[in-house]
């Protein structure tokens, strides 16, 4: 119980007499507005995907907010139908703390890109991820700037030919899961626009988590870093090139799946599970909530080197890397409140005023 | 022999030493005991940046100026009639704040050959104790240390511990010398420290040794009365500027009904307000220390999305910070409170020092036109009433509010007489009630009488919309690159926020006539010296009337009619002419500024003669 606000009192006005959640279907949360996205580009399918999942969620639509910072990622909110706030460049993540904290009975998504959320709010990012806000993060990365017309961004890699970089770029990259892993954030996945399947199922993991979900998304920007992502993506690469994780599952890949991953203490091994002795049962088994275990996949980074004789590299992961409980940030700051008035009563304004020591004037 | 007694009608005492001497708490016990007593009074704490900085130097003293009197008071006092020097560094620092044969009460064992080297006297051989340094003064020397290990000698407690009650010795004299009880100090030294009684004990009797020791040696020929002052008939307590811009936001909570969020990040002379904020929480306070002031505004602004009274505190380079959200937050339309507790810059410049010199970037600071209110309190009680109107006009304006306190009003203190809760006006707010589905489209930036948007919170069905930073679209709030559409907002926003002139109090003169030969404008911390300089110029036969402005923006409809009858406008401040560029620029007025820019307040003597050589040189000459 704490002090009954108009807030409160405004919201009880307006609750729906039969509490019955309305049957949505994914149209109801497209807006009005026109989507005015490049053609082609990754961030259509993303869309479409939560707007998917939205009917599936259990929340109304007017308990739902998408706030973004700004890139074309950052458009997002526009067309969602739902509350919306497109802000400033990087502080997404902070708007949507003070929001939940709040009001922590909304459904809060934050909408960024790698620019947006990795250098200038990667101080917001990693903030976030530490407090574990309960409130749900995708991380749009395309790997370029795309809204500023295709600079090197945080994620790109070294040697990154682009307009402010024309002699390619010598940043070392972000690498975004260990870096959210590192600021232990509690949930971290990664997927991408091109297996819509996959996108819907993690959207709707990062939405069933309680604290800050990181779903990183492998977006192509059609126009100023085509291809960026399409080893993974290309369905002729991707089983090389891509292991989907699966909590309880062991790590398997490759065409047919003759491939897998072994530890040898805390080293990741290839393994061939045709011309080798190895089973699946001498396999990695993906424990979701194992720290040590995600951080060794979350560095699964590298890529193949064409120039090496044979290009031993490991696959990138796909999949919720990590996910456990943790005590959230809203929630402590909402329970101290609570135990204060507890303890406390609704505070005095007059005892306020007054303070410890008065005296009289007659 | 007895002392004999004088009656005083004022008295300023300033109390210097080490920063680790404790004189911002011996200050402040005197000054409680002075509250209670019934005087007038004022504050000015003065200390370094520096936690500690190097013991027995200069750079690292540490003073509080208490001006108190059975008169009306109004301003720390220019010059001290009492100076305390725990060290020679303290004299130092401080001998030309204490007037011609006033009094230096100094520490002897502060006065050692280490002491007068670290001091950088130059004559380290002779203490200023002993030569003519003191000639025209009244010394009463003290070995305040030694006593104090001698009235402790039972005492379990370590050295050090001992040697830090030495500024009860100090304050227990004063008490003795200005007649004070010491019941007030002995209670707060039992509540303080509560956790361990030895300390507080040897702090009791340190204290009671050194109202003893006054009562029965014959240092001092004469003890002082200062009689309550006639102040207007209520209860009253002590109170600084931070302290009640606190009690001002909680007010303005509860007179709203609505949550309150802080969102803040650590900065002198701000962090107080923060650190009160937080002690509220059954006030429906929330308080958020953000990783830094970038996103304790906009997590200011994430609550204001959702209904909440969104606040944000910093100083000046913590506002610069804030800027871009800022102007988010006038795109949105969203109310927020943004205090800024000004102190000396430019950027880190004197972080412990007061000025009053971002009132142009609390004007201009943001890019684009982005018209913002701004308020500024004049007095350390003054601050509950302008912090509740900044909210006030942020709630029922849909805007943001910048609030412009400053270090010496943040720590300086003077007597209140505090309102009932009863008394303080509801602040009126209404969210936009929920839709049908057979509702008519939902248009957010559909505007009232005043220009207004109405607060359309998450949670209420059928109002789903987007807001953001690009310009909108009139009324639906759709994003817009229209060129008239733009031209249209742009001019909007601003109507809007010229609007509040509407909602706001006349300007009324504060001392003097409504026209006449001069005017003295101000805003602000420097209210209390322009105020005691007006009128003591008036007594003195001058033509000339003081205007103090809380509304800053927009100013009260009536300032330019009044200013306009005056022949000479006069614009004194702790910067180097902003309001005054502000006056001319808006009513086209040849104003002319009176500068000081030295992190100090004004004095009341600087200032009449600054006023007086203004008003002899010709206008426009
Ligand atoms: C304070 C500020 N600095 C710079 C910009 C310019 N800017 C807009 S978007 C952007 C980069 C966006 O990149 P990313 O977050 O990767 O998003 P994308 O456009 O690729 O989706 C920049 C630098 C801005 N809007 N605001
Ligand atoms: S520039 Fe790239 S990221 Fe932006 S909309 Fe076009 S394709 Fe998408």
């Amino acid at each position: 119980m704490t002090i009954n606000t108009k807030i409160q009192e405004h919201i009880n006005k307006n609750r729906n007499e039969n509490g019955n959640l309305p049957e949505y279907s994914g149209k109801d949360f497209s807006s009005d507005q026109d989507v005015r996205w490049c053609p082609g580009c990754g961030d259509y399918t993303i869309l479409k995907q939560v707007q998917n999942i939205m009917p599936d969620i259990g929340v109304p639509k007017k308990d739902i907010v998408f706030i973004s910072g700004i890139g074309c990622a950052a458009r997002f909110p526009y067309y969602m139908d739902t509350f919306g706030m497109h802000s400033i460049h990087g502080r997404a993540p902070a708007i949507a703390t003070g929001l939940k904290v709040t009001r922590p009975e909304l459904s809060v998504w934050i909408i960024t890109g790698d620019g947006d959320s990795l250098s200038i709010g990667a101080n917001h990012f990693v903030q976030l991820l530490r407090r574990n806000v309960d409130v749900n993060l995708l991380l749009f990365n395309n790997k370029i700037y795309g809204l500023t017309k295709g600079q090197y961004s945080p994620t790109s890699h070294e040697g990154t030919v682009t307009k402010s970089t024309p002699y390619g770029s010598v940043d070392h990259p972000f690498n975004p899961v260990a870096l959210s892993l590192g600021a232990d954030g509690t949930f971290v996945a990664r997927t991408m626009d091109r297996d819509p399947r996959h996108l819907q199922a993690m959207l709707k993991r990062a939405n069933d988590h309680k604290g800050t979900s990181m779903l990183e998304i492998y977006q192509n920007c059609i126009v100023f870093n085509d291809g960026a992502f399409e080893l993974f993506t290309d369905k002729k690469s991707r089983p090389k090139e891509a292991i989907y994780l699966e909590d309880g599952e062991p790590l398997i890949f490759g065409e047919e799946n003759t491939k897998g991953i072994r530890l040898d203490g805390l080293k990741p091994e290839i393994v061939s599970l045709e011309e080798s002795n190895y089973t699946k049962d001498d396999l990695w088994i993906h424990d979701e909530k194992d720290a040590t275990k995600a951080h060794l996949l979350s560095r699964f980074f590298d890529e193949p080197d064409p120039r090496a004789e044979t290009p031993q590299h490991m696959p990138r992961p796909f999949g919720v890397l990590f996910a456990v409980d943790r005590p959230r940030y809203d929630e402590g700051v909402n329970l101290q409140i609570e135990e204060t008035f507890r303890r406390k009563g609704e505070g005095d304004l007059d005892e306020l005023l007054r303070g410890p020591e008065t005296w009289e004037i007659k | 022999m007895a002392a004999k007694k004088q009656v005083k009608e004022e008295v300023t005492i300033r109390f210097a030493g080490d920063s680790g001497d404790g004189m911002q708490l011996t200050g402040s016990l005197f000054t409680n005991t002075a509250a209670l007593q019934g005087n007038d009074l004022r504050t000015l704490p003065e200390f370094p940046a520096e936690i500690r900085a190097p013991a027995g130097t200069v750079p690292g003293v540490s003073s509080f100026q208490l001006h108190f009197g059975s008169k009306e008071i109004l301003t720390p006092g220019d010059i001290c009639d009492v100076l305390v020097a725990m060290n020679a560094a303290a004299l130092k620092a401080n001998l030309d704040l204490l007037r011609k044969g006033g009094i230096v009460i100094a520490n002897t064992s502060g006065f050692d050959k280490k002491n007068l080297n670290l001091a950088k006297y130059e004559n380290n051989e002779v203490s200023p104790l002993e030569d003519d340094t003191l000639s025209e003064y009244s010394l009463i020397e003290i070995d305040v240390t030694k006593i104090t290990r001698e009235a402790l000698s039972d005492s379990e407690l370590t050295f050090k511990e001992i040697d830090r009650c030495k500024n009860m010795f100090v304050l227990g004299f004063l008490y003795w010398m200005y007649e004070r009880p010491l019941d007030s100090t002995i209670r707060y030294l039992k509540d303080k420290f509560s956790g361990s009684p030895e300390i507080a004990e040897a702090n009791v009797t340190v204290l009671k040794a050194g109202y003893n020791y006054g009562e029965t040696t014959e240092v001092v020929s004469a003890r002082y009365t200062v009689k309550e002052a006639s102040l207007e008939p209520g209860t009253y307590r002590n109170i600084t500027g931070n302290e009640s811009t606190v009690l001002g936001l909680a007010a303005a909570a509860r007179k709203s009904r609505l949550p309150l969020f802080f969102g803040s990040y650590p900065i002198t002379p701000a962090s107080d307000v923060l650190h009160g904020m937080s002690k509220l929480k059954n006030f429906g306070i929330t308080t958020f220390q953000a990783e830094d002031e970038i996103a304790a505004v906009s997590s200011a602004i994430g609550a204001a999305f959702g209904g909440s009274l969104g606040v944000t505190s910093s100083s000046g380079p913590g506002i610069a910070l804030k800027g871009e959200a800022i102007g988010l937050a006038v795109m949105l339309e969203l109310p927020l409170v943004i205090l800024n507790i000004q102190r000396a810059g430019p950027s880190t410049g004197m972080p412990t020092k007061t000025e009053q010199a971002d009132l142009m970037q609390a004007m201009h600071g943001r890019n684009g036109e982005s018209p913002i209110a701004i308020v500024a309190p004049k007095t350390p009680a003054d601050c509950f009433d302008t912090v509740f109107e900044a909210c006030r006009i942020a709630l029922e304006h849909m805007i943001p509010v910048m609030y412009l306190s400053d270090g010496f009003l943040a720590n300086g203190s003077e007597p209140w007489k505090f309102p009932q809760s009863g008394d303080l006006k509801d602040i009126q707010v209404e969210f936009e009630p929920a839709r049908d589905e057979n509702a008519a489209k939902f248009l957010p930036y559909v505007r009232d009488e005043r220009f207004v948007r109405h607060w359309s919170i998450p949670g209420t069905e059928g109002l789903e919309h987007r807001v953001g930073g690009l310009e909108k679209e009139d009324e639906t709030g759709d994003v817009s690159y229209d060129p008239d559409n733009h031209q249209k907002m742009v001019k909007m926003r601003q109507a809007k926020r010229d609007k509040i002139a509407d909602y706001i109090p006349l300007q009324q003169v504060d001392s003097g006539n409504e026209e006449g030969e001069i005017v003295v404008v101000g805003w602000g911390s420097t209210y209390g010296s322009l105020s005691t300089a007006v009128h003591e110029l008036r007594e003195e036969g001058m033509d000339v009337s003081h205007i103090h402005i809380r509304y800053l923006a927009p100013f009260p409809k009536n300032l330019g009619d009044l200013l306009k009858g005056f022949k000479q406008v006069l614009v004194p401040e702790i910067n180097n002419g902003q309001l005054v560029s502000l006056i001319r620029d808006r009513f086209m007025i040849a104003a002319r500024g009176i500068n000081k820019i030295k992190g100090r307040p004004f004095g009341v003597e600087e200032l009449k003669q600054e006023i007086r050589k203004a008003a002899s040189a010709k206008v426009n000459s």
